[in-house]
């Protein structure tokens, strides 16, 4: 989808504003907002890439009025609301619904810690042949798919090189709709900052993009 | 003008079907420096109030185990941080075998250390050099390697970092107070996959003989991004 949260590019954004000595929360809210955003994906009901999909569907001017854990706490809520997980009136009201069965949470303290040591791998044991080699000569497919894609806008028919192989990793446009994982390589791609940003750009500069088997074509 | 900026974000929570108190007003966590003195510690703010009531609901129903929650947050707060990094970055500089292994095999260069895990299940570590600057950004949302460096700064994750880093990072790099010869080449990692970078600084002179513990301490989070370098003057992670 072509929405605002694919940045790269954009010019009128302000400048970069850094705080010294930042706290890892702002607010105890932010801390508990990440964390069970965290405990829910637990359940596997969803998966990263349809997270990441959800948080892009929020309209282009709340995205930018909402902090970064307000984004996640909406795009929780609507994801928990499609499967189910709360209703709209225990929303309203903060209750449960009269009747519902108390549930078992799978993530527990020390299966948290599982979590954060261990990681969810998004690489793929499978044999999947690779498309393109080391050196060889791509162009971003011009394409501009409605769902979710992690081919950003600004690569799109542009010529790179492959600069490496990272392997095979499951393939984020369809696993976000839940229409498999479609294994298949990950490059990464340079791009020189003159095919992406013209004369302008310093010529000696470059942009390496990972990107999927799907997204390049020979060029 | 009738349509306040409140009345737009309580419709928009409304939509999305978070309205578990009346009153939503905006949030409190900005993407701006914190240099204009103002006090965070006050009444609780209404997304706080929300997100209250939403882990009530989430607990009652058995959904979510506050123990966990207690447990993820901790770990972000206090364990899990760019110390780690640092500690990855001096050991490269003081051992050539480790380095090499850091940069062929980063997984299993970092795991030696004790560090991996989640948002770092796939590392690559690139190595600044006097003729090479990587600078590491995620265009599209907050990627950003967790084990080794924590949870990211509000600034990696805004709008005016993502969008300008990839068109004009010398530009982002001078507001780091970053200025760059044309003898060096700029290289912008953006983290479109699963994929996460670490920036391997360049270790500065005069530090021969600091020991391993000496030069971690001089080792800053935005150096292993790449918006900035190490020098015996900067004051790195807190331990």
């Amino acid at each position: 989808m072509n929405g605002v949260h694919d940045l790269g590019g954009m010019q009128d954004m302000g400048p970069v504003q850094a705080e010294k000595n930042e706290p890892v929360f702002h607010e105890p809210w932010q801390g508990r907002a990440f964390a069970f955003t965290r405990a829910m994906g637990a359940w596997g009901k969803w998966n990263l890439d349809a997270v990441r999909f959800q948080r892009e569907q929020i309209a282009p001017v709340d995205y930018f009025r909402m902090s970064y854990y307000e984004r996640w706490v909406v795009a929780l809520v609507e994801l928990m609301l499609k499967d189910r997980m709360v209703t709209p009136a225990e929303l309203e009201s903060g209750k449960p619904d009269p009747g519902s069965a108390k549930l078992t949470p799978p993530l527990t303290a020390e299966k948290a810690q599982i979590l954060v040591t261990k990681g969810v791998p998004a690489s793929r044991d499978v044999a999947v042949a690779a498309r393109f080699h080391s050196g060889e000569r791509v162009r971003a497919r011009n394409i501009n798919p409605v769902g979710h894609t992690r081919l950003v806008r600004y690569a799109r028919g542009k010529i790179g090189t492959i600069h490496m192989d990272h392997g095979v990793f499951l393939f984020p446009d369809t696993n976000a709709l839940f229409l498999g994982e479609k294994p298949q390589h990950v490059y990464s791609v340079r791009f020189t900052a003159r095919e992406l940003w013209g004369e302008q750009a310093a010529p000696q500069d470059s942009v390496y993009i990972d990107m999927w088997d799907d997204y390049l074509e020979a060029a | 003008m009738t349509t306040t900026r409140r009345d737009f974000l309580t419709a928009a929570v409304t939509a999305a079907g978070a309205a578990v108190t009346p009153d939503l007003a905006p949030v409190q966590e900005h993407d701006h420096a914190h240099d204009h003195g103002h006090d965070h510690q006050g009444v609780p703010s209404d997304p706080a109030l929300r997100v209250k009531a939403l882990e009530s609901l989430l607990v009652e129903k058995g959904l979510v185990d506050r123990s966990a929650l207690d447990a993820l947050i901790d770990t972000y707060e206090h364990k899990v941080g760019p110390r780690n990094g640092a500690r990855v970055v001096a050991r490269a500089w003081t051992d050539p075998a480790y380095k090499q292994r850091l940069l062929t095999n980063s997984d299993a260069a970092i795991a030696e250390l004790g560090y991996g895990g989640l948002q770092g299940e796939h590392m690559v570590v690139v190595e600044n050099t006097p003729k090479i600057h990587n600078l590491v950004v995620c265009t599209l949302c907050s990627c950003y390697p967790w084990p080794v460096l924590g949870l990211p700064p509000v600034w990696y994750k805004s709008a005016p970092y993502r969008s300008r880093a990839v068109i004009d990072p010398r530009g982002v790099l001078r507001e780091f107070g970053l200025e760059l010869g044309d003898d060096v080449e700029v290289r912008v990692w953006d983290s479109t996959a699963e994929l996460r970078y670490l920036v391997l600084p360049e270790r500065p002179a005069g530090t021969e003989k600091m020991s391993e513990e000496e030069l971690a301490a001089l080792v800053t989070r935005d150096s292993m991004v790449g918006v900035g370098k190490v020098s015996t003057q900067t004051e790195g992670v807190r331990a």
